[in-house]
């Protein structure tokens, strides 16, 4: 009955969506009875989605009865899996993450119906149209193509389990997080759709905007950072960002997330660059699409394509040009009555901000063309991959251009500034990055040349993030600068962290015998013993490994598991953390003459990747705080 | 300036920044796109000895040998046509094993062997990377 009534509330979901798209149409008409049903919408836009979440949970129930009349729960788990794993496993699986998908979409459209108060009603139901729309398409991919609730007859005894790499904690919150920044991005699109349908593209729009913008990019930047340190520790390469395609798939609408946070700011502020948001805005969502497109039509290898079917990918695939191309049309045909928002300087704030734009989308459109095209290269018959020695050498500089931008930039005032008057402001910054790069230079050589500039500047940067607070009152320092320093501090962290993972990291692959020792960067490790571990579905060997520097001590146990349903070995790493790094170690295979093989890195401050991208997320908080509270005191739109 | 030429030189600066992303990207692509070889490939068109590519295909039966220093491992790859011996030092994945699909990145010798910095195996039992899977099913086709 379970799997019975979770397709009912989908059905449910998707009618109400078709139901919201007519009335949100309707309620657009200049006409007398259209007040009436444009305040229907909401409530529809509310039902659908407590509907779509309704058809989560109780997929979700399956998973954790273990029901296995349903194939999804046949196909991807077992009864013997922790109960975590069943749970997080819902959506461990290409059907189950569709669901997921447009629950969250639907969620965030109940979200707008019920939250937003300042967007102009009629924008509004054209908004709640918009992400009705978008819903409908996805509601039917999932009913026709890829349907979680079927059922199988006769009920095996059990199912399949569920892919050992995927049998992690990380999976309970890196997927539903990483979603809700994706699908959170599709808000912003309705939103400008609503507001090209209605013309309505000015400040109080943009205001309207932000927190929604805020709030997908705080999830986006989580999800991303989550998904690095899971991979990083997960699959036991030493990695912490492959470059691959389906990583780059998360990258793209975060970059043009960040790009469309810092337009919206200037539309909001200054009323400039209103037709550019609006794009920014379908960019960001339409990344999101392809993104999911990458990554669930099963077109590239990789853990989270789960299932290979081709109608399914070209499903998705129409349902992307539809989408984007529909929204590419709207844009091009309605930004003729989007007005010429204000004038600017090219030096100010703004300019400083139309900067960070451009640079932001030359690398949205690197990682796009090397993401893509292996894709297009296949079309012709050409196999090849592309892989991070393309993205660093082209990407990198760009950004590294971009970090700089980002250290001057909040150091401009809007409106019209002085090239004088920023240098004095930039002396500290300044004299920081020549400071670093000094340094690094008598002390740290041989270093890479982006490492190098990478520690340079981001020292220049933590100094030029925290400019904007000197001298000024903080208690009455508005809530939102905070954020805007939080989160370029995290910026700086973050890229000491891969500078410094690129530049020192000491590597070690060896074959030891119990007894025997090594060492990497400054530890000595010993190979203590072998010994078997048993747990509820897996068994394992673990090594027992000692670390010491100086007179310090950890023992670490990386183990080779073997899971009995998939039948499948996988290696966990043990990983030791200090404070100035961490000790990275993997368990190989027995070499057949008693030695085991094992691998090890010290990666010096490499947390600091992952401290700094939570301090980003962090910082969108306590943005998103400022901007969403009532204002307790008078507060002007700052300076800088 | 009018407003006018403010927009269009905003438009302008835009679709320069996509421009330029294109040529940094295109240009780079032209070094750094790791081209993919199965073995039989290799006897058609001499693959480059100065840059990274990929070779796939499946790990031929009773090929895994261990170097004395318990780390490298010697094996041979086979499409079913022709073979080419790989070298690679490291943990193999937890999914390699013998007359298994497995992409190899790294470089040719001038010999013919293929030295790999990373191996890739397939995800799970259910799953093969596609150009291994196209690999196979050209050397299934052609046999028939």
């Amino acid at each position: 009955m379970i799997a019975e009534a979770g397709l009912a509330a989908l059905w449910l979901a998707a009618a109400l969506a078709a139901v919201q798209v007519l009335v949100a149409a309707l309620g657009l008409r200049p006409r007398a009875d259209a007040d009436a049903l444009r305040a229907a919408v909401r409530p529809v836009a509310i039902v659908q989605g407590a509907l779509a979440l309704g058809a989560m949970l109780l997929l979700i129930l399956l998973f954790l009865r273990s029901d296995m009349s349903v194939a999804l729960v046949v196909a991807n788990s077992h009864s013997a899996k922790p109960w975590l794993y069943k749970f997080a496993g819902a959506w461990g699986n290409h059907e189950g993450s569709m669901l997921l998908w447009v629950t969250i979409l639907g969620l965030a459209g109940g979200a707008v119906a019920r939250f937003e108060r300042r967007l102009d009603p009629h924008t509004l139901t054209a908004t709640l149209g918009a992400q009705a729309t978008i819903a409908l398409g996805f509601y039917a991919f999932l009913l026709f193509a890829s349907n979680p609730f079927a059922r199988v007859e006769p009920a095996p005894a059990d199912g399949a389990g569920l892919n050992p790499l995927l049998q992690d904690p990380g999976l309970a919150f890196h997927p539903p997080t990483l979603y809700a920044g994706y699908v959170g991005l599709s808000v912003a699109c309705s939103f400008a759709v609503g507001a090209l349908l209605t013309g309505q593209v000015g400040r109080d729009f943009a205001r309207a905007m932000r927190p929604w913008v805020l709030g997908a990019w705080i999830f986006l930047t989580l999800g991303i950072t989550a998904g690095s340190y899971w991979a990083y520790y997960e699959l036991g390469w030493g990695g912490w960002w492959f470059w691959d395609p389906v990583e780059n798939a998360s990258l793209m609408p975060w970059l043009a997330a960040t790009a469309l946070l810092h337009s919206v700011t200037v539309l909001a502020t200054r009323d400039g660059l209103r037709a550019w948001t609006v794009m920014l805005a379908v960019v960001a969502f339409s990344m999101s699409m392809l993104g999911t497109f990458l990554v669930r039509s099963g077109i590239l290898t990789s853990v989270h394509a789960f299932a290979v079917d081709p109608t399914r990918g070209t499903f998705i695939l129409v349902l992307l040009a539809v989408y984007i191309g529909g929204a590419l049309l709207l844009f091009g045909l309605r930004v003729g009555t989007v007005r010429q928002g204000r004038l600017f300087e090219p030096v100010s704030r703004e300019g400083g901000l139309v900067a960070n734009n451009l640079l932001l989308t030359v690398i949205l459109g690197i990682v796009l063309i090397g993401t893509l095209y292996p894709l297009v290269a296949a079309g012709f018959g050409v196999q090849l991959s592309v892989g991070p020695p393309f993205f660093d050498k082209a990407a990198g500089p760009v950004a590294l251009l971009l970090v700089a931008l980002m250290a001057i930039g909040p150091l401009l005032r809007w409106r019209r500034d002085s090239v004088q008057a920023l240098v004095v402001r930039a002396t500290w910054p300044i004299a920081a990055t020549v400071f670093a790069f000094a340094a690094l230079i008598v002390f740290a050589m041989p270093i890479g040349v982006l490492p190098l500039l990478g520690l340079s500047l981001a020292a220049g940067l933590a100094v030029a993030s925290v400019a904007p607070l000197w001298g000024r009152n903080l208690r009455r320092t508005p809530i939102f600068t905070w954020g805007m320093v939080v989160a370029h501090l995290g910026i700086a962290v973050s890229l000491a962290g891969m500078a410094c993972d690129a530049a020192f990291t000491a590597e070690r692959l060896i074959a030891l015998r119990p007894g025997d020792a090594t060492r990497v960067g400054p530890w000595r490790v010993t190979l203590d013993g072998l010994s078997p571990v048993v747990a509820e579905n897996w068994s394992a060997v673990q090594a027992r490994l000692t670390a010491t520097r100086g007179d310090r001590f950890r023992e670490l146990f990386p183990q080779s598991r073997s899971f009995t349903t998939p039948p499948t070995t996988t290696s966990e790493s043990a990983i030791a953390t200090v404070a100035d790094g961490q000790l990275y170690t993997v368990l190989g295979q027995p070499d057949g003459t008693g030695r085991w093989q094992v691998r090890l890195w010290w990666k010096p401050f490499v947390t600091l990747i992952w401290g700094g991208g939570a301090l980003v997320a962090l910082g969108g908080l306590i943005s998103l705080v400022g901007r969403v509270l009532p204002r307790r005191r008078a507060v002007t739109e700052p300076d800088w | 300036m009018t407003a006018k030429t403010q927009r269009m030189l905003l438009v302008a600066l835009a679709l320069g920044a996509v421009a330029l992303a294109a040529l940094l990207a295109l240009s780079a692509l032209k070094d750094q796109a790791a081209f993919f070889y199965a073995p039989s490939d290799v006897a058609r068109r001499a693959p480059p000895l100065d840059r990274a590519v990929r070779l796939g295909g499946m790990v031929a039966a009773g090929s895994v040998r261990r170097a004395a220093d318990g780390v490298t491992v010697h094996f041979t790859v086979t499409d079913g046509r022709a073979t080419t011996p790989v070298t690679y030092a490291g943990i193999v994945p937890d999914l390699f094993r013998e007359k298994s699909g497995v992409v190899a990145e790294g470089r040719f010798k001038p010999d013919g062997g293929f030295v790999a910095t990373n191996l890739l195996a397939k995800h799970d039992e259910r799953y093969m990377p596609p150009q291994v899977a196209g690999a196979m099913h050209e050397t299934k086709t052609l046999a028939q």
